[in-house]
């Protein structure tokens, strides 16, 4: 390994893509050095379900060849072209091991790639593995992972956030480039916010969701975890667009493409959540980020959001009758883990389901039968779906004069393991800042903006209308570049002993 | 006492687009098991269905041609249930949102017109196949059918008994066959219907409690099914017992049904709508183009033969059965053959023909317009009516043109003098006493020597120029005719 390499895991994406443009490292380089961090600590995070080392060896000895002869004939390479990233282990890959972090589809390998796995191919990255997640992506902490926990790289005591945990753990930790993750109802923002990592949850319809395992279908969206804003959006460019294996996915307006800058921007700081129950460090988060942006001119000011208290109800009604029928076809019929011993059919299910479905998937698939069971379907699910029409009309009401929103991600920073897995709905409350975007199908973006007194990451969420990612990533900037944290690294010996001593 | 039966109908028809409703799979019968599939007919994890807008296209135009309202905006909706043929665990259906309201189809009872009314018409996608038994005792799946594209026709309870049901049936066949949105073919599943049945005493306004009988897949089934549950429903009354509200299977071999499963197992579908699809938006231009693709309905060509052609009612019912039927009649008229021969040529020869050796048009090696051909030939005089049916004979058998087949079978009709004038003499000389009984008077032996003289020419004499030769050669020339 060259003296350089060992550094690779402090460059951001873009960063690492230019060095292996211009030649100083090559992309077998970089992925061995990726691959020698795995290996060195991934035991304690637990951030991979599958590591792909011989098959991202040969894909980056292929895209080595391709910098060559770009180098060569003076042509531009794919803008990632070598640069070694992970995916979520929802997300379909042909020919390498897609779990969902379940026992009921351990050793699944699906016999085609999700369009987002494609799109990353043809940027030319090379994918080191599979992440691990909450069970079918429904947790907070990660601690859902029918495998193992994922461990926060800052303290590995404390959980990673979820559900996307392996790929915010992994960017943290520099054991990947960059990741994709999915978002349900906070599932990028809330690990990128624990772990220190700037995560996007794209509008709903940007981003394919076709070969991404649904959890629930009308608030999933694929997006980027990375180490930088810049990567996060030119990850984002990657995925974004229409995809005709998905009716929901719509072409992005042509005004969306514009770029944006701060000055005068009109943000607003939703009072609902700069209460007492969010953390003072978090409150002091949001205030300092609202001084930068307010010193590059952006018009800041606090506002009231309304219909948040209806968010969580209807989210967990909406996101569990959905997921009580996207994850039926989990039987074992023909595909996944079939039980063995049963007498009939309903036998096979019911033997199939109760031993390959954790506790927390089980008890979304029992809410989400019930709220759509003949007797109760108005009373929650027609409810819900009245609460979320009455939500996206709050918003609209808040965008018509602000272009975006300044908020925590999380009431705290990254929790003890542990700490909430006895009490749900203790743990369902750390969604309450983000299923919001998730029912509005808004975009909505997690960057790091400090650090508490106990040395955890804070994360701010910025969140638009429809579209405005560009304004986002403009407003993320600013508060990156103020906040100064890409400097900064976990240290990962530490992590190691202080997993020790938790277990 | 006197008891009426009602019934409705929910039938479910495969539509024929090229390619399946939510992916690029081909829509085709049969295939090796799990073939003709791929992720999305699947449902592997992650698959999207994404609507096929033919699928769209061709339900509007069934819908138009059954009269119905056609929904500016509809809604895809799932039906949770579990079962190994279907792999999402879900159908993909719709619900409160049909994309075809209301309508109505007519049809012809021994007791005259009746109209039908429709409740809806929706689309939906079909379900793999379970072979039970055909490998040990195991249960094996072909997923070839997922993602067929259906509609399901639903009924009104307007039908009253079996003769009705299947006529109501029959005529959905028809109006499905003209539009070309479906193959129609019974014996290949992609027609079936559900049965609903329940009696009330003569006059009575309420319904009776109904039964519900699935997956009849022939008119037959679905006449003798009706006719036994109202039998038996009739015997329960009778006895003082109650009908029970349930799912029966009719077992089609026994001519019987029994007992499925009863209201208290009726399954909990958990409707929603599909949050994979978007709602599908149907305009009025788009409505417009469709209605004006629209052929000609069994009903209206039927009423155009009686009416404008003058063919008999019970004619232009057989004509009228089927589409194929219907445009071979047409073919043969095309020839430039008249109303009256060409109704004869087809029903009376043809279909007889076809009948008897239980053939059904399509198996026919030639078209209507060899047909039409053939009975022009026959209206200019140059084959005989007999050398015709004989030229047909051979024509079902392996197809063929018919006057190269007249040539080669040597039934053209002999016109020129010599060979008029040979078969007179022969009939002449080998018939004495008929001649010299003919002048003594006997006006009939002109029949007998006519046909000794027919014979003599093979049976393909013209006639008229036969006769008038022997007329010649009996009595001396016509006075006059030159």
């Amino acid at each position: 390994m060259s003296a350089y390499a060992a550094g690779i895991a402090t460059l951001d994406a873009l960063g690492l893509a230019a060095a292996l443009r211009r030649r100083e490292v090559s992309s077998p380089e970089a992925t061995r050095a990726y691959l020698d961090r795995i290996d060195s600590y991934d035991g304690t995070i637990g951030a991979y379900l599958h590591v792909r080392a011989d098959d991202a060896l040969r894909d980056a000895e292929a895209a080595q060849r391709t910098l060559d002869a770009a180098a060569k004939d003076g042509s531009t390479p794919p803008p990632f072209c070598g640069v070694p990233v992970a995916l979520k282990d929802n997300l379909c890959t042909k020919g390498t091991p897609t779990t969902c972090a379940s026992r009921l589809l351990a050793g699944y390998v699906p016999p085609y790639d999700a369009t987002a796995v494609e799109r990353i191919a043809a940027s030319g990255a090379v994918v080191l593995g599979k992440l691990n997640m909450d069970e079918f992506a429904m947790g907070s902490s990660n601690e859902n992972s029918a495998v193992k926990p994922v461990r926060n790289p800052w303290d590995a005591a404390r959980v990673p956030g979820g559900s996307s945990g392996g790929s915010a753990a992994a960017v943290a930790a520099g054991l990947a480039a960059f990741a994709l993750g999915s978002d349900t109802g906070g599932s990028i923002r809330l690990p990128a916010a624990f772990c220190g990592v700037v995560g996007l949850k794209p509008t709903y319809g940007s981003v394919s969701r076709y070969g991404l395992v649904a959890f629930a279908s009308s608030l999933d969206q694929i997006g980027p975890l990375a180490r930088s804003v810049a990567d996060a959006e030119a990850v984002f460019g990657l995925l974004a667009g229409r995809d005709p294996h998905d009716a929901t996915t719509v072409d992005r307006p042509a005004t969306a493409a514009a770029p944006r800058i701060v000055k005068g921007l009109r943000v607003g700081l939703p009072r609902e959540f700069l209460t007492d129950a969010v953390q003072p460090e978090v409150r002091d988060a949001v205030r300092r980020a609202a001084d930068w942006l307010a010193a590059e001119g952006a018009e800041v000011a606090e506002c009231g959001l309304p219909a948040v208290e209806h968010w969580i109800p209807a989210y967990y009604v909406v996101s569990s009758a959905e997921a009580s029928s996207n994850l039926a076809r989990f039987d074992g019929v023909r595909y996944g883990n079939r039980a063995v011993g049963y007498e009939s059919i309903a036998g096979m299910y019911m033997k199939t389901r109760s031993e390959g479905f954790g506790a927390e998937v089980k008890r979304r698939i029992l809410l989400g039968t019930f709220v759509l069971s003949a007797g109760y379907h108005d009373a929650y699910y027609g409810s819900a779906q009245k609460a979320r029409a009455h939500i996206r009309n709050g918003f609209d009401r808040v965008f018509a004069d602000h272009d975006l929103l300044l908020g925590p991600v999380a009431p705290q920073t990254a929790f003890r393991l542990g700490e909430k897995t006895g009490d749900p709905i203790q743990m369902y409350l750390q969604d309450i800042c983000t299923v919001g975007a998730s029912l509005a199908g808004i975009p909505a973006l997690s960057v790091p903006a400090g650090f508490d007194a106990q040395g955890l990451p804070i994360g701010l969420q910025l969140t638009g209308p429809a579209f405005a990612e560009n304004t986002l990533f403009a407003a993320a900037g600013c508060i990156e570049r103020a906040a100064g944290c890409r400097g900064r690294f976990p240290d990962l010996g530490a992590a190691a002993s202080a997993a020790g001593a938790g277990r | 006492m006197a008891y009426e039966i009602v019934c409705g109908l929910e039938i479910h028809a495969e539509l024929s687009t090229a390619t399946k409703i939510w992916c690029g799979c081909a829509n085709e019968f049969g295939g090796e098991p799990n073939t003709r599939c791929c992720p999305v007919c699947t449902g592997l994890p992650g698959a999207l269905p994404v609507l096929n807008r033919r699928v769209v296209a061709f339900a509007v135009k069934a819908g138009l041609a059954m009269h119905c309202t056609i929904a500016p905006r509809s809604v895809m909706a799932r039906k949770n249930y579990f079962y190994p043929d279907m792999p999402k665990a879900y159908q993909i259906s719709q619900y409160e949102a049909p994309l075809c309201l209301g309508g109505h189809v007519d049809i012809e009872t021994s007791a005259g017109p009746r109209r039908i009314r429709l409740t809806r018409i929706h689309i939906e996608e079909d379900a793999g196949k379970l072979l039970h038994d055909a490998y040990g005792t195991g249960t094996l799946v072909d997923l070839n059918r997922c993602g067929v594209p259906l509609i399901e026709i639903v009924s009104e309870p307007d039908l009253r008994g079996a003769e009705e049901a299947k006529a109501y049936m029959e005529a959905v066949r028809e109006i499905l066959e003209a539009c070309a949105v479906s193959d129609v073919k019974m014996q290949e599943g992609s027609m079936r219907a559900d049965v609903n049945v329940s009696i009330r005493p003569v006059g009575a306004t309420e319904y009776g409690t109904r039964t519900e009988m699935k997956n009849l897949n022939s008119f037959r089934a679905v006449h003798r099914a009706v006719e036994a549950e109202a039998k038996r429903q009739e015997a329960l009354l009778a006895a003082g017992k109650k009908v029970a509200q349930e799912t029966r299977q009719w077992d089609d071999n026994r001519g019987e049904s029994r007992g499925m499963r009863g209201k208290e197992d009726a399954q909990d579908y958990r409707y929603f709508p599909d949050p994979d699809l978007v709602p599908i938006l149907v305009s009025e231009s788009d409505v417009a183009r469709i209605r004006a693709e629209l052929p000609e309905l069994p009903a209206e060509r039927r009423a155009r033969y009686i009416g404008t052609l003058g063919i008999a009612e019970a004619d232009a019912a057989l004509l009228t059965r089927s589409r194929a039927e219907a445009e071979l009649f047409e073919a043969v008229l095309a020839q430039g053959v008249g109303v009256r021969a060409a109704v004869t040529w087809v029903v009376v020869e043809l279909f007889a023909r076809l009948n008897a050796a239980g053939r059904s048009v399509a198996d026919l090696p030639f078209g209507g317009a060899a047909l039409g051909r053939l009975a022009a030939l026959v209206e200019a005089g140059k084959v005989n009516a007999g050398s015709a049916r004989r030229i047909l004979g051979s024509m079902m058998e392996q197809g063929g043109e018919p006057a190269a087949l007249a040539e080669s079978m040597g039934l053209l009709v002999v016109a020129d003098e010599g060979g008029i004038a040979a078969a007179v003499a022969a009939a002449l000389a080998g018939s004495p006493a008929a001649v010299a009984d003919y002048r003594s008077g006997s006006a009939k032996s002109f029949g007998f020597l006519m046909g000794q003289a027919m014979k003599a020419a093979g049976g393909r004499a013209d006639p008229k120029l036969l006769q008038a030769a022997l007329r010649e050669a009996l009595d001396g020339p016509a006075e006059g005719k030159a």
